[in-house]
């Protein structure tokens, strides 16, 4: 009974301790249901976008960018389907026997299968190998043909910058290609939409414009499991194609630039003097821009770039000439302006002068007699340039010179390889030469040589404000939001010279006219430079000045057996130059031509400009019905 | 001596099928079922091999359970000892040649199944313990000899577990064993001097920890230290219980679990998919079943006449809570993570059977109720 009572006694112990754990109990399971209620009701919401951010991944796509039209709506840097060929490894069951069938299919050359192995062991098995960038159509058939035999492939539809006009733009547009690594870190917008297999702008107008051409990624939104492999698409969010870019161009004129610079060396800009609208810019030689997107192959790029005449150089922007003849409005103008002659001024030409025991000739040996401003221009006598030159000096000519936008900019920031070019003048050459100015430099600068550098577009502009009757204007490539006609264009001008002084070149009306008439007869009375090239009819009458640069200096013996263009060999030929504009009676375009070693401007440059003539002023009326605005911030 | 005599006499089967708990029966079941649904959700809702297995043995340790339910409870009194040993004896064999999995060697392959005889020892040393608190005076229970004797019983196994090492397990049979050393009246005393005595010296036990055993204390602590490493499977249990809100994300729509990013998602952290997927309603759902399922334990402890059946009910069903607030404190940050399974819930054969045998012997304690063991 002692083990009974003892008994009795253990289960009043057991009872009671029970009681004191079923109390514990409680209170730990209140803990526990208070941890879940905190983390599933409270923070519920945090938790859930925790899980979401696990769970739900974001892919970029490339952007699709803008298409750049030329002023008639022509899309000239577009988009083209272009088809490619991936690879995802995971689903490729033989990797070796595949690579084999897509060496024989699509002829890929060893290095190349190197270059997919190794990409396949840099990357996740479903990440896919893109080993086709731009199939032909026939290669892609042929994929699609054998599909059934190559397991993994993936043949896939995707898009490419196109240049439908090839190298007509080339030098304007630029092109697109992979970015470097440098690229995507200093620039912020492609930074942000970078992906694999994107192209940036590499120079031209493709890069200057990136922010506006690129456009924004389409998004894929996927549910990828831990080890990030995609489940499935959750969303599918399309991307914005980047702006549409009007510019100014006429591609009929830049075709037909082109084509009158064929296998030259040399550069056509054509301008409108009263909206700056730039019509045509061209660089020759030109090279295709459609090379680039995949990534030019060797050969090509070497082609290119050995070319002695030198395609890579935009000649329009970067190509530095010595303007010739061509500045010589410019120096009778300023020459008018100060003073120092009036139309009537004579001057006797012997076919030389003398100063301090040099000799600077004029280009007609036997001299022109005594000449006028109208026939000094008209024959470009040198002899009467050098005298009027000397007179001025070159500080006064250069106020001139720069007034009408030598040695500066024409399009500024749109292209970072355009040069500013050089007007010269004495405290210039003190600060640079660290040397005094000598009289003899005043004189061949009045002729265009010497130290002074222009660019083609600086011409052309310089043309175009001559053109006009004097007035400022800002050379424009963009169609952009400005709201005014030509007809606005051309009366507001006026009203702002009132205004704003420094956008009136000139003090007095009367000076720009004389120059006018001159370089008129220069073109269109007999003796005439560029007489040869005129146009009677009035429609397309237009008014012009040769310049003929001299390479290097002509020695006596060159001189005197006057030797013929073929003789001389082509890096020591003067480069030819004409600029113009027009119609006479009614101005409204300009332009400059240079052909590089083309001999001289009246030969070489001056028939150039009768065949644009005609084509840009028989489409003068179509321009002026194209409106004249986009709604564009550029 | 005469009613007793009686009372032992042999139940008929009729009898001891109505004197069965039915409550506590189809709340297991219940249990089965729910379990079997999660693991098919673990399988990302397909019947795979998770699902099969598990199905395979509640298959069989279901039936198992009730069979014991028919048997005696005395017969669990005369060879508790004899079953602790044997334990202990496998688990000797297992530190010596049993299967090694993921840097420990808890298990032994018996061909048909892998068994880990700790699981089992969470059960024995409860029915020791319960044997040896039944048959004292209690005038000895507190004496210097019984002490040594009961804390002797404790360590063994737990050195054993130790050194596998399963620290978990070992835990879980140190806290079983002490319970039943609780209910068996040890002075509180005692316990107090214990736990004064451990808190003082846990530094010096955690500089014995292996180098994984303190980073997991350490990323409990601060889960953010290493998120994509040690914290990793506490962010993620964390954010999918979270992420389950009120109602869940719906059955075989948890997102954590089925684009796996829940770590060992059918084992440890079972309770972690079932909370993403029924929310914190089915959560509660869970507990109120396991509390009903350590209630009908306790009451059937209650009304046993016999002390042994007492300490016995009594004790399995303070493991059973503490196996359950150990997994759940644990998948919810709550503890640093110990491996320790869910009962019933979790996949895993031992853990299952154990759990089985103990709500069996329970069983039939419930049967045999109102029978006195000597």
């Amino acid at each position: 009974m002692i083990n009974e009572n003892s008994g009795i006694r253990k289960t009043d112990i057991i009872n009671r301790r029970m009681f004191i754990i079923g109390a514990a109990k409680i209170v730990v399971l209140a803990g526990i249901v208070a941890r879940l209620f905190s983390l599933q009701i409270n923070e519920n919401k945090k938790y859930l976008t925790l899980s979401d951010k696990n769970r739900i991944r974001e892919w970029k796509l490339p952007p699709t960018r803008g298409n750049i039209v030329d002023y008639f709506g022509n899309i000239i840097a577009g988009n083209l389907k272009v088809y490619q060929l991936h690879i995802i490894p995971e689903q490729v069951e033989n990797f070796n026997y595949l690579l084999l069938r897509l060496k024989t299919i699509l002829n890929l050359s060893e290095k190349k299968i190197q270059r997919i192995i190794k990409l396949k062991n840099k990357l996740k098995p479903w990440d896919s190998i893109i080993v086709s960038e731009n199939l032909s159509w026939s290669q892609f058939l042929k994929i699609n043909n054998f599909l059934y035999d190559l397991v993994g492939v993936k043949p896939v539809m995707t898009i490419s910058r196109n240049y439908p006009f090839s190298d007509t733009y080339t030098h304007v547009l630029g092109y697109v290609s992979q970015p470097t690594e440098q690229e995507i870190i200093e620039n912020e917008i492609v930074k942000e939409r970078f992906v694999p297999g994107m192209k940036i702008g590499k120079i031209g107008l493709e890069k200057t414009l990136e922010k506006h051409l690129i456009g924004t990624n389409a998004i894929q939104r996927y549910e990828v499991n831990a080890y990030g492999k995609r489940i499935n698409q959750l969303e599918y969010q399309k991307g914005l194609q980047g702006r549409k870019i009007r510019l100014t161009l006429d591609t009929e004129v830049q075709k037909l630039s082109a084509k009158l610079l064929k296998n030259k060396a040399g550069s056509i800009s054509v301008m409108d003097i009263y909206t700056g609208d730039i019509i045509a810019m061209y660089s020759s030689p030109s090279y295709d821009p459609n090379l680039f997107l995949f990534g030019i192959g060797h050969d090509e790029w070497e082609l290119i770039r050995n070319n002695p005449l030198k395609p890579l150089i935009n000649k329009t922007l970067s190509g530095l000439y010595s303007p010739g003849s061509t500045i010589k409005p410019i120096v009778a103008l300023s020459a008018l302006e100060n003073n120092i002659i009036n139309p009537s001024f004579k001057v006797k030409c012997t076919g030389k002068t003398e100063l301090y025991g040099q000799t600077f000739h004029c280009w007609k040996e036997k001299g022109h007699g005594f000449v006028n401003l109208k026939n000094a221009m008209k024959q470009s006598c040198d002899t009467y340039f050098y005298e009027i030159a000397r007179l001025l000096g070159v500080d006064r000519l250069n106020i001139t010179a720069k007034k009408f936008g030598l040695g500066k900019k024409v399009l500024g920031d749109y292209f970072d390889n355009e040069k500013q070019g050089l007007f010269p003048n004495t405290i210039w050459k003190r600060n640079k030469l660290e040397k005094g100015w000598v009289l003899g430099e005043t004189l061949i600068t009045g002729i265009g040589q010497g130290y002074t550098q222009t660019t083609p577009l600086q011409l052309c502009l310089m043309t175009a404000q001559i053109a006009n009757g004097g007035y400022k204007i800002k050379p424009k490539i963009i169609v952009n939001n400005n709201p005014l006609t030509v007809e606005e264009t051309r009366k507001a001008m006026e009203l702002q010279s009132l205004k704003a002084p420094n956008t009136k070149l000139f003090d007095d009306k009367k000076n720009i006219k004389i120059v006018q008439e001159a370089m008129f007869s220069s073109t269109n009375e007999r003796f005439g430079t560029s007489y040869r090239s005129r146009i009677d009819d009035p429609k397309y009458q237009f008014a012009g000045k040769t310049g003929t640069a001299q390479v290097k200096r002509i020695s006596k013996r060159e001189r005197e057996l006057d030797l013929k263009l073929e003789d001389i060999p082509y890096n020591d030929r003067d480069h030819a130059l004409y600029v113009a504009y027009g119609p006479y009676k009614k101005p409204r375009y300009a332009l400059s031509i240079i052909v590089e070693h083309g001999g001289s401007g009246s030969k070489a440059a001056a028939p150039m400009a009768k065949e644009l003539f005609k084509l840009i002023i028989d489409r003068n009326e179509m321009r002026n019905k194209q409106s004249n605005f986009e709604e564009v911030d550029i | 001596m005469i009613q007793r005599h009686s009372l032992n006499s042999d139940l008929s089967f009729i009898q001891k099928v109505k004197e069965l708990d039915y409550i506590l029966l189809i709340s297991i079941l219940i249990l089965s079922f729910v379990s079997l649904s999660v693991m098919y959700s673990t399988d990302g809702g397909e019947i795979l091999y998770h699902t099969k297995s598990h199905f395979s043995k509640i298959a069989i340790f279901f039936p198992l359970m009730i069979i014991i339910a028919f048997f005696n409870i005395k017969y669990w009194h005369t060879f508790a000892y004899f079953f602790y040993l044997i334990i202990i004896l496998l688990l000797i064999w297992v530190s010596f040649f049993g299967l090694k999995a993921s840097g420990s060697q808890r298990w032994m392959d018996l061909y048909l199944f892998v068994l880990q005889p700790s699981e089992l020892m969470k059960i024995s040393i409860i029915l020791c313990l319960a044997k040896y608190y039944h048959r004292i005076k209690i005038e000895n229970v507190n004496s210097f000899t019984g002490i040594i004797f009961v804390l002797t019983i404790i360590l063994i196994p737990t050195i054993f577990v130790v050194s596998q090492p399963d620290l978990g397990t070992s835990v879980l049979i140190a806290l079983s064993g002490l319970i039943v050393l609780w209910l068996g009246g040890v002075r509180v005393k005692y316990f107090i001097f214990s736990l004064i005595t451990f808190l003082i010296s846990l530094p010096f036990i955690i500089s014995f920890l292996k180098p994984y055993q303190k980073l997991r204390i350490l990323s409990f602590l601060n889960p953010d230290r290493d998120p994509l490493g040690a914290g990793y499977q506490i962010i993620q249990s964390k954010i999918a219980i979270g992420s389950g809100g009120l109602d869940g994300k719906g059955f075989l729509k948890g997102t954590q679990s089925y684009l796996d990013f829940l770590p060992e998602k059918h084992t440890d952290f079972i309770f972690t998919l079932f909370s993403e997927e029924f929310g914190f309603i089915g959560s509660i759902g869970l507990l109120i079943l396991y509390t009903i399922i350590i209630i009908r334990i306790i009451r059937i402890g209650a009304i046993s006449r016999s002390n042994f059946s007492k300490l016995f009910c009594f004790g399995f069903a303070f493991s059973i809570f503490i196996y359950i607030v150990v997994n759940l404190s644990m998948v919810l940050g709550l503890l640093p993570i110990v491996g320790s399974p869910l009962p019933i819930m979790s996949y895993g054969g031992s853990s299952m059977l154990a759990t089985m045998i103990g709500f069996g012997i329970v069983l039939s304690a419930k049967v045999n109720h109102k029978q006195t063991i000597a």
